[in-house]
């Protein structure tokens, strides 16, 4: 009786997970099969794509493209943020419930609609913005913010903040100094853990990308769609370069937020 | 909380009167931090979500209702409105399901399995937008192994992966990694005791799961239902790559009349967004609304 409920949950978990599984290890395959016409199975195995792919100088520009857009993202995001969240939680801590609303605007309104106040709003304006990455450093700004804040906020709930604060003004440190040199140490785990996450989620960011700068400045995405009249085993090995980053990054994430619950 | 904000209040009092602006300037000094951020923030999040709300009613340079009635008379537009409504409410309930089954399951299997799935699964939610629509194409699509696999068996004639069966599968595909992350933690509600004292007072396990499982778990599922809709109808990426913007949904017909080839109609776009807003907003009423009638709700 209870090994063939056991076997049941087993094979409920073990297909959903296969279906789950399916287009990434499908696209593996397509990524490594020299070619694959209309069959069902390849008629060959080869790194041609690969090769193709990684030696491709369109490709390892807009690979740059993307993690300059990214890391300066991140960075912007880390620098308007930390200091809000600390402010917030040692001077205003009522603001903390204004802010969990705020920071749902970014997952309830879709990218589509912002981007056409965006798009309308700095079109004309006398500094360039429309077309050039800038626009897309600010923009991603806000889709990491709901990453950031959660985290970065637990964390803060985690720590004694008003006795440390206290006890570093009790020692003779100013506030901004307390707040470097011992909040921020306590942040840490948290803070890459989103800052990760964040990576990897602006990392496949696409609709702000299209509609906002499309081919003027090609990220990864962009490069991806682009390139889908092309072969492709081409774009499978592609994809298959960017789901490793991404595999790497949420790794890292979760190994990150694992070492904080233990 | 409170009692410090009165005693910052008396010691402002207390203080001698010409260095009162002094201190009230120092008392909001660390406000001064959140200017930056409030900057940003209003600049590339709320200023949009006005200029949209606000150009929604203007039509020609004037204020008007024109770009509304210019929606409603269209059925072009109204059918993008019933074909992303049909699309996300099907693919967020069938995600819903086979995720809820997929969760409930997994409690039973062991500490070590159950970590490296989620996990998996986690690491599959990235699996979206323009990446996941090339995937399909290559095992769902005119020549895809799948397609052809299940021609040879018999199991179908034809698939077309770029019609609304096709996009619903691909919807789908996407839906249920969110779901198992949204669902996973509230599954932890059920308890095995109230399981095993509903069998030994003699109910069956689906009667277990009709009288106590589902109504436990509603306010969860239902919330799960709303962010998943949300998540669809809000998609763009993924339809966009499989379609090159060919099939008739909302997003497509925004991003279409802002950044197209021809016939730029920002003001008409605008009202489409707001639209979309309520009915998110609508939709999330409702739903809050059940909860709330709900007597399993925190």
């Amino acid at each position: 009786m209870q090994s063939s409920k056991q076997f049941v949950h087993k094979s409920v978990v073990y297909s959903i997970s296969t279906l789950l599984f399916l287009p990434i290890l499908a696209t593996f395959i397509y990524s490594l099969s020299s070619s694959w016409g209309a069959t069902i199975l390849p008629d060959g195995f080869s790194f041609k794509w690969y090769n193709a792919l990684l030696t491709d100088p369109r490709f390892i520009d807009a690979f740059g493209r993307s993690l300059l857009i990214c890391l300066s993202a991140l960075l912007l995001a880390t620098v308007l943020v930390l200091p809000m969240i600390f402010v917030v939680f040692y001077y205003y801590p009522k603001l903390d419930k204004v802010m969990n609303l705020l920071i749902l605007l970014p997952f309830a309104v879709p990218p589509v609609v912002s981007s056409v106040g965006l798009l309308q709003l700095y079109a004309g304006s006398s500094i360039q913005l429309i077309g050039t990455p800038w626009i897309l450093i600010a923009t991603y700004f806000t889709i990491a913010l709901p990453f950031m804040y959660r985290a970065v906020a637990n964390s803060f709930t985690a720590i004694n903040l008003k006795d440390l604060i206290d006890a570093a003004h009790l020692l003779g440190a100013s506030t901004t100094k307390a707040f470097l040199l011992i909040i921020l140490p306590n942040l840490k785990k948290g803070l890459l853990a989103s800052l990760f996450l964040s990576f990897s989620f602006l990392l496949g960011e696409f609709v702000f990308a299209n509609i906002l700068v499309g081919t003027r400045y090609e990220t990864l995405q962009i490069y991806l769609y682009n390139m889908r009249q092309t072969s492709g085993h081409f774009t499978s090995a592609l994809v298959m370069t960017y789901f490793a980053f991404i595999f790497l990054c949420t790794w890292l994430a979760s190994r990150l937020t694992r070492g904080t619950n233990q | 909380m409170n009692s410090k904000t009165i005693s910052l209040a008396t010691q402002v009092n207390n203080e001698p009167k010409q260095s009162s602006l002094l201190l009230i300037l120092h008392q909001y000094k660390p406000a001064l931090w959140l200017i930056p951020f409030a900057l940003f923030f209003y600049l590339f999040q709320i200023a949009p979500m006005i200029w949209v709300f606000i150009n929604s009613f203007i039509y020609e340079g004037n204020w008007s209702l024109e770009n509304y009635q210019e929606i409603f008379d269209s059925t072009f537009i109204l059918q993008s409105f019933s074909n992303s409504i049909w699309i996300s409410f099907w693919s967020s309930l069938v995600g819903l399901m086979l995720a809820a089954f997929f969760v409930s399951s997994l409690r039973h299997l062991n500490n070590r399995l159950k970590e490296a799935i989620i996990a998996f699964t986690n690491m599959s939610s990235n699996f979206a937008g323009v990446p996941l629509a090339f995937a399909f194409i290559i095992i769902l699509g005119t020549n895809g192994a799948v397609t052809l696999l299940l021609k040879q068996w018999g199991l179908i004639e034809d698939f077309n992966l770029y019609s609304r069966w096709g996009l619903l599968t691909l919807y789908t595909y996407f839906q249920i990694p969110l779901g198992i992350l949204l669902l996973y933690p509230a599954f932890d509600a059920l308890k095995k005791d109230a399981y095993e004292a509903a069998l030994l007072l003699g109910s069956s396990p689906f009667k277990y799961w009709i009288k106590i499982g589902l109504p436990i778990l509603s306010p969860a599922l239902l919330g799960t239902f709303i962010i998943l809709f949300a998540n669809a109808i809000g998609a763009y990426a993924s339809v966009y790559a499989l379609t090159s913007g060919n099939y008739n949904m909302i997003t497509i017909r925004v991003a279409s009349l802002v950044s197209g080839d021809l016939f730029l109609e920002p003001n008409l776009a605008a009202a489409i967004s707001v639209l979309l807003m309520l009915l998110l907003f609508f939709i999330t009423a409702i739903n809050q609304w059940l909860i709330a009638r709900s007597c399993y709700a925190k």
